[in-house]
């Protein structure tokens, strides 16, 4: 079976490079910023995100992984239970203004668990939040600061984000009944 | 375009993952498994170095230490583990227990079940013993040592410590000298190291090596030598094991000197080896008998890194196996 991405390469870069745009307005300017990642694919966009910021603001924006697995309020409750990485925070978080990025906010239960390792690793001035894709039936409640893509999807559905530095190509694709079409 | 696979479409990507309820001893590991166990410590070390080193993963789960043999490292390594973690820990010695009352090793364990034990971390002066255990309790039983048997832990955090500095242990040569015979540690080590390609040489007084271990696995090999002169030539690694007062008593060495002259891990031999080989053991350490105090606290020497370490490898293991006990 083949499938057509909704979004292909041009229109994440345009994407990316639109919300690294938004970040600079509302932190007004790069100055104490850091882009924290959530693994596996927040990461390569929030080194994305970071590239665009610091080529816009001429300087270079720290960047920093964080695994959720050990946060996760469904650990206990996985047939497989979630594979856990090293996170990676470079410098201090103390102060400064985190961006956490991921691709797709679903329930908001990721990003329940990635503020509560954060808090792990200090006090951050304030924490924002940036996602590629906001496909809505939030569980908790979160609420996206940068949005890239809204797309109304049912419960069935699965997003998928495909990163040419994890799968080779970039593509945001809709599985499921009744797939959305661009 | 995109090929979509099936089990993507079904939104359950295949993950390895951990399978037994229990961690006897490494000789039933696949490489799968040791590489999950070495990429889950690679996470867990990251968290004990933060300034809070600990996680909630575990709360709710409670493990329980039993230790019919004395101990300093292991015991306190699991309890820390456990607890950064999250999880509850209770610990029992033989002594002061209801095992000094003659409560069998079976009842013990059941009672520990009944009680909320999910997992039993037990070392016990009998081989096999934590076998008889498992085989008993529906808690999992995490092997701390065994008699002359199995110490899996142990071998972990080895694998973990060697591989954090020469990376990949496939054609490395570790030299592991000392009491082979009656050593839980050299027999882990054993298949953990095979298993990761390494070329292990067994080394010893003749009296004190089991020649049945030499020969070739899948990957790696295993050499059985008492020329201790000879073998630590080009090492990569060399591991000293504790050589216990005991097998004096009984004959199988001559004199302590006579060990000395021939086997202690000192600054002339580890010139033989690699420059900058590791120098490990598994602690507690006779100075001055089986290694050389210099080279005990020597540059090359990981010995303390093993301890932390194992914390670390300690937290893996006990994450994978509770996780994995869920429905």
């Amino acid at each position: 079976m083949t499938v057509e991405p909704l979004f292909g390469p041009d229109e994440i870069s345009r994407t990316i490079r639109r919300l690294a745009h938004e970040i600079i307005e509302n932190n007004h300017g790069a100055v104490g910023l850091i882009i924290i990642g959530l693994l596996s694919r927040g990461y390569p966009l929030a080194v994305r995100l970071a590239k665009a910021i610091g080529e816009f603001e001429g300087v270079t924006v720290p960047v920093g992984r964080l695994d959720i697995g050990l946060y996760r309020d469904d650990v206990t409750r996985r047939t497989a239970p979630p594979k856990v990485r090293p996170s990676e925070i470079p410098g201090t978080i103390d102060d400064m203004t985190v961006v956490l990025v991921d691709d797709v906010l679903f329930t908001g239960r990721s990003i329940r668990a990635a503020l509560d390792a954060l808090i792990d690793y200090g006090r951050p001035a304030r924490v924002r939040l940036a996602v590629l894709v906001d496909r809505g039936h939030r569980e908790l409640p979160i609420r996206p600061d940068f949005v890239g893509k809204n797309i109304p999807t049912a419960l069935v559905q699965t997003v998928q984000v495909h990163l040419a530095e994890l799968d080779g190509e970039d593509g945001v694709y809709v599985f499921g009944e009744e797939a959305a079409h661009a | 375009m995109l090929e979509v696979r099936e089990e993507e479409a079904a939104g359950t990507s295949i993950e390895a993952h951990w399978k037994s309820k229990d961690l006897l001893d490494t000789d039933t590991l696949t490489p799968a498994d040791i590489e999950l166990v070495m990429e889950t410590a690679d996470a867990m070390h990251e968290i004990r170095s933060r300034p809070v080193g600990k996680v909630a993963t575990l709360r709710g789960a409670t493990v329980v230490t039993l230790f019919y043999e004395q101990s300093t490292r292991t015991r306190a390594s699991f309890e820390v583990a456990a607890k950064s973690l999250g999880a509850d820990v209770v610990n029992l010695t033989a002594a002061g227990s209801s095992v000094e009352k003659g409560e069998s090793l079976i009842d013990t364990v059941r009672t520990l079940e009944a009680i909320g034990a999910d997992v039993v971390v037990m070392r016990h002066g009998k081989s096999g013993a934590p076998y008889l255990a498992a085989r008993h309790t529906k808690a999992s039983v995490i092997n701390g040592g065994d008699g002359t048997h199995a110490h899996p832990t142990q071998a972990l955090l080895d694998l973990f410590t060697i591989r954090r500095h020469v990376g990949n242990v496939a054609g490395k040569k570790v030299v592991i000298v000392g009491d082979v015979l009656h050593s839980r540690v050299a027999r882990s080590n054993l298949w953990t190291l095979m298993s990761a390609g390494a070329n292990v040489v067994l080394c010893g007084p003749a009296t004190l090596i089991p020649r049945t271990l030499a020969g070739a696995g899948e990957q790696g090999s295993c050499e059985v030598t008492t020329d201790f002169d000879t073998a630590i030539e080009g090492a990569d690694v060399v591991m000293a094991l504790r050589i216990q007062k005991e097998r004096m008593e009984t004959g199988l060495i001559p004199s302590l000197r006579d060990y000395i002259r021939g086997y202690q891990l000192n600054a002339r031999r580890l010139d033989r080896a690699q420059p900058g080989a590791l120098v490990m053991h598994p602690g507690p350490m006779n100075e001055g008998i089986e290694i050389a105090p210099d080279i005990a606290h020597g540059l090359s020497s990981v010995i303390e890194e093993q301890v932390t370490n194992g914390v670390a490898v300690r937290m893996a293991v006990l994450y994978l196996i509770t996780t994995a006990r869920q429905p």
